[in-house]
């Protein structure tokens, strides 16, 4: 379906499927450590099949970044990663010709002359504007890559929004313009995956160039099964009150509730002071690790760990 | 298939996503890689391509429950067995006792189709049964079971369902049956009495699990619905606007959770979208001193001019705001907003009124979340001077007399209120003074603009002497004029 597809848009040729099925898909993101739930792994499959970039929204530290490294992982492909920043611009992303060298070519060309002929004003252009002085940056690097590769654009509201005209391109076609080179075409197509952590509305052009993502907070369930996968020798018990407890931190009006990660951290400082059942106490002492704002421990404090709540 | 998502895309659109015709294409190719079976594969494909923002998520849901829910046949006859089967239990169980008050209650409940057998006594202590053991099937044979007997739905009537839902949960009872719960799990706790905190997260599970069980009783009553008068009548009747374009003067207190969920990071997003609009919005002048340094890297060819960034003043606010009952909310808001992006101003000063008025900039500071000084200001603020009744004219005379002085050139001035002054005096003589002292004046008014001078209100009065004056209904026209404030 998608080979036919993409001849008929003149995209560049994709390989087989990177994926079976749905279930492939899921069973082999879980095997690199990273539980997907079903939105996830769904999405990525489509974007498998649709050769299509993945947009993944969420709150911070809900495994967005994690999950391109590892469909990375599972696919054997290299990351190539590209971290935006305000004022990130062409020459960062893309690719920059390099001045030096370029001067210091005509300069050598100058001296070499002497009295005979050296390269004409044309050859030298050529010469010049040639794939040696070329620099390549990130997006330009997966284009051009021969083996697979997923590419990570991350933190991709924190550009501008002129800035993300760059992207265009290359999300919908897979190919940079260099306007003195001409048209570089992927020879593979890369996987991309953008996160945005939502500090901006992204521009409509882009969002409609790819699929959506929106990974929340993991349910009780897929929490207990991460908190258990990554935190080696916590016993069921413990995770499971690591889970509820973190839930009932989420449901509370917080500043900042606590993240994913934040999460496996406690659970890592429980198991490392040995503490086998999380009683009021402990928990008020490791609070701090869950929360990072002095208001949200506060509260968190009197809410769950102190007097009855009736 | 095809048909049925183009009918779902237009009630997108109708519901105020914006959704392209490429996202539409993508759709339809996308569903072509999922297994028909898979409901919620198909749901995550849908929602992939065609909703791009997490604020749409919930009209999105909503439009998809009612096109793609669960249609009787296949499915319906398997949990039809699976019905069979529980009553067949319970009724074996309590046989004896209850038959012969069966038939007597039976009757009186309108349309019992498949509850028949089961008595409300049943009933509840299965939904009991079903939260305690967090038994998804057996919470979904009790929602039908609930339906059947609690909603009396009428076919054919134009309704949402609100109604049916509100009906059946009030005769559930959820209420008791959480504290049911919570008796049961202090009597099983392994140590006696449970403390707090397995107290507390026993609550939140159970609460959880109830949750659960109202959007099943939901999803019943609207798959009901839906074979009643099919999918697009429903979607018309269900369809709920988008945060940002809910009316907040008339906002349920649902709606007003939501847009207060949706104003944190609204307001993150202004601020952030400001201080980057002040940082690169203009180009100061050319740097000379950088640029020939930057030169020196090549070979003394000013390649990349540098400029100086520019430094444009922040404005002073200046925010008046009515918070008598009508209007309550809106100036709740709209402070949050004011204050959330208050680093884009020099100095924000805030005054509320009724009759009488109050300065409360004393509530924000040093508070970290403008949402607990501005409940603050309900309690605290001193603003009534007769009858707690609006009196504009009186708020403005003494907003002149007591902080008038200063108001300067620098300061602009925001006045929220629908202007209904109770046919007092209107002392629009006041807003002129503030008009020639001040940079600009705005009047905000959360009233829409066709009831603007209808009845009591005057604002025709004090538009004469405001720079201008805003029709401010939803969070999208308020995050619109703040963000041209600054």
């Amino acid at each position: 379906m998608s080979e036919t597809t993409n001849g008929r848009l003149g995209l560049p040729e994709t390989g087989p499927p990177r994926f079976e099925s749905l279930d492939a898909v899921r069973g082999g993101l879980s095997k690199v450590g990273y539980l997907a739930d079903e939105s996830i792994s769904g999405v990525v499959y489509l974007a498998d099949r649709l050769s299509k970039p993945v947009l993944v929204e969420g709150p911070a530290g809900t495994g967005k970044t994690q999950l391109a490294k590892s469909v990375a992982e599972l696919t054997g492909a290299r990351l190539i990663r590209l971290q935006c920043y305000e004022g990130l611009d062409e020459s960062k992303a893309l690719y920059e010709w390099n001045y030096r060298k370029q001067l210091l070519r005509i300069q050598a060309g100058e001296h070499g002359k002497g009295e005979t002929e050296g390269p004409s004003w044309h050859e030298l252009e050529e010469d010049i504007f040639s794939e040696e002085f070329l620099l390549t940056r990130p997006l330009l690097e997966a284009i051009r890559a021969t083996e697979p590769v997923v590419l990570l654009v991350d933190e991709v509201d924190r550009v501008e929004l002129e800035t993300e005209a760059l992207l265009l391109e290359i999300l919908s076609e897979y190919q940079v313009s260099i306007p003195e080179l001409g048209t570089v075409r992927a020879s593979q197509l890369p996987m991309v995956f953008l996160t945005s952590n939502n500090t901006r509305e992204l521009s409509e052009a882009l969002k409609r160039r790819c699929l959506y993502l929106h990974i929340d907070y993991p349910d009780l369930e897929r929490e207990r099964e991460i908190v258990r996968a990554k935190v080696p020798g916590i016993s069921e018990e413990l995770a499971d009150q690591v889970a509820r407890i973190v839930r009932s931190l989420r449901t509370l009006e917080l500043r900042k509730a606590p993240s994913v990660s934040e999460t496996l951290d406690w659970a890592r400082t429980l198991v490392l002071l040995g503490v086998q059942t999380i009683d009021a106490a402990e928990a008020k002492d490791t609070l701090h690790i869950l929360l990072k704002y002095q208001a949200d421990i506060e509260r968190a404090t009197k809410e769950l760990l102190s007097a009855s709540s009736n | 298939m095809l048909d049925l998502l183009s009918g779902f895309v237009t009630e997108l659109r109708r519901s105020g996503l914006p959704v392209s015709l490429t996202e539409h294409l993508d759709a339809a190719e996308a569903v072509q890689h999922i297994p028909l079976e898979d409901r919620e594969g198909l749901k995550y494909a849908l929602a992939a391509t065609l909703v791009k923002s997490s604020s749409h998520w919930r009209a999105f849901e909503t439009a998809f429950e009612v096109f793609f829910a669960v249609r009787p046949g296949g499915g319906a006859g398997e949990e039809g067995d699976e019905l069979g089967e529980g009553e067949g239990d319970t009724e074996s169980e309590g046989a004896p006792g209850d038959e012969g008050r069966l038939p007597g209650q039976g009757r009186s409940w309108k349309g019992g189709g498949g509850g028949e057998g089961m008595t409300p006594e049943e009933l509840a202590e299965l939904l009991f049964k079903s939260l305690m053991s967090a038994d998804a099937a057996m919470m979904n044979v009790v929602a039908r079971n609930a339906v059947d007997r609690y909603a009396g739905m009428e076919p054919g009537r134009p309704v949402g369902g609100t109604y049916y839902l509100y009906r059946t949960l009030r005769n559930l009872d959820l209420d008791a049956v959480l504290e049911r719960l919570m008796q049961q799990a202090q009597a099983g706790a392994a140590g006696g009495a449970l403390t707090d905190l397995e107290e507390r997260l026993a609550a939140d599970e159970y609460k959880a699990r109830i949750d659960k069980f109202r959007r099943a009783v939901e999803t019943e009553i609207r798959r009901r619905l839906v074979e009643d008068r099919g999918a697009e009548a429903l979607a018309r009747s269900v369809r709920k606007p988008l945060p940002e374009d809910i009316d907040v003067m008339h906002a349920t207190r649902d709606e007003l959770a939501m847009l207060h969920r949706v104003l944190q990071p609204l307001s993150r997003k202004l601020a952030v979208r400001l201080a980057r609009k002040r940082r690169h919005g203009r180009k100061g002048p050319l740097d000379f001193r950088a640029t020939m340094r930057r030169s020196l890297s090549t070979g003394g060819v000013p390649v990349e001019p540098r400029f100086r960034h520019p430094r444009p003043a922040k404005p002073e606010i200046f925010v008046i705001a009515d918070i008598s009952g009508s209007v309550a909310s809106f100036a709740r808001f709209t402070l949050h907003l004011v204050y959330a992006i208050s680093s884009q101003f020099s100095k924000v000063r805030s005054f509320v009124f009724v009759d009488g008025i109050d300065e409360v900039t004393r509530f924000f500071e040093g508070v970290v979340d403008p949402a607990e000084a501005v409940a603050r200001i309900n309690t605290e603020a001193d603003v009534i001077w007769v009858d707690g009744h609006s009196d504009y004219g009186h708020a403005f005379t003494e907003f002149e007399r007591r902080w008038g002085d200063q108001v300067t050139s620098r300061s602009s001035v925001m006045i929220l209120g629908d202007a209904r002054n109770n046919y007092h005096a209107s002392q629009s003589w006041v807003l002129e003074d503030l008009q020639a002292r001040a940079r600009r004046v705005y009047w905000l008014n959360p009233e829409p603009r066709d009831y603007w001078g209808s009845g009591d209100s005057i604002v025709g009065e004090y538009a004469a002497h405001c720079d201008d004056v805003v029709e401010c209904r939803t969070l999208r026209q308020l995050e619109k004029f703040v963000g041209n404030l600054a």
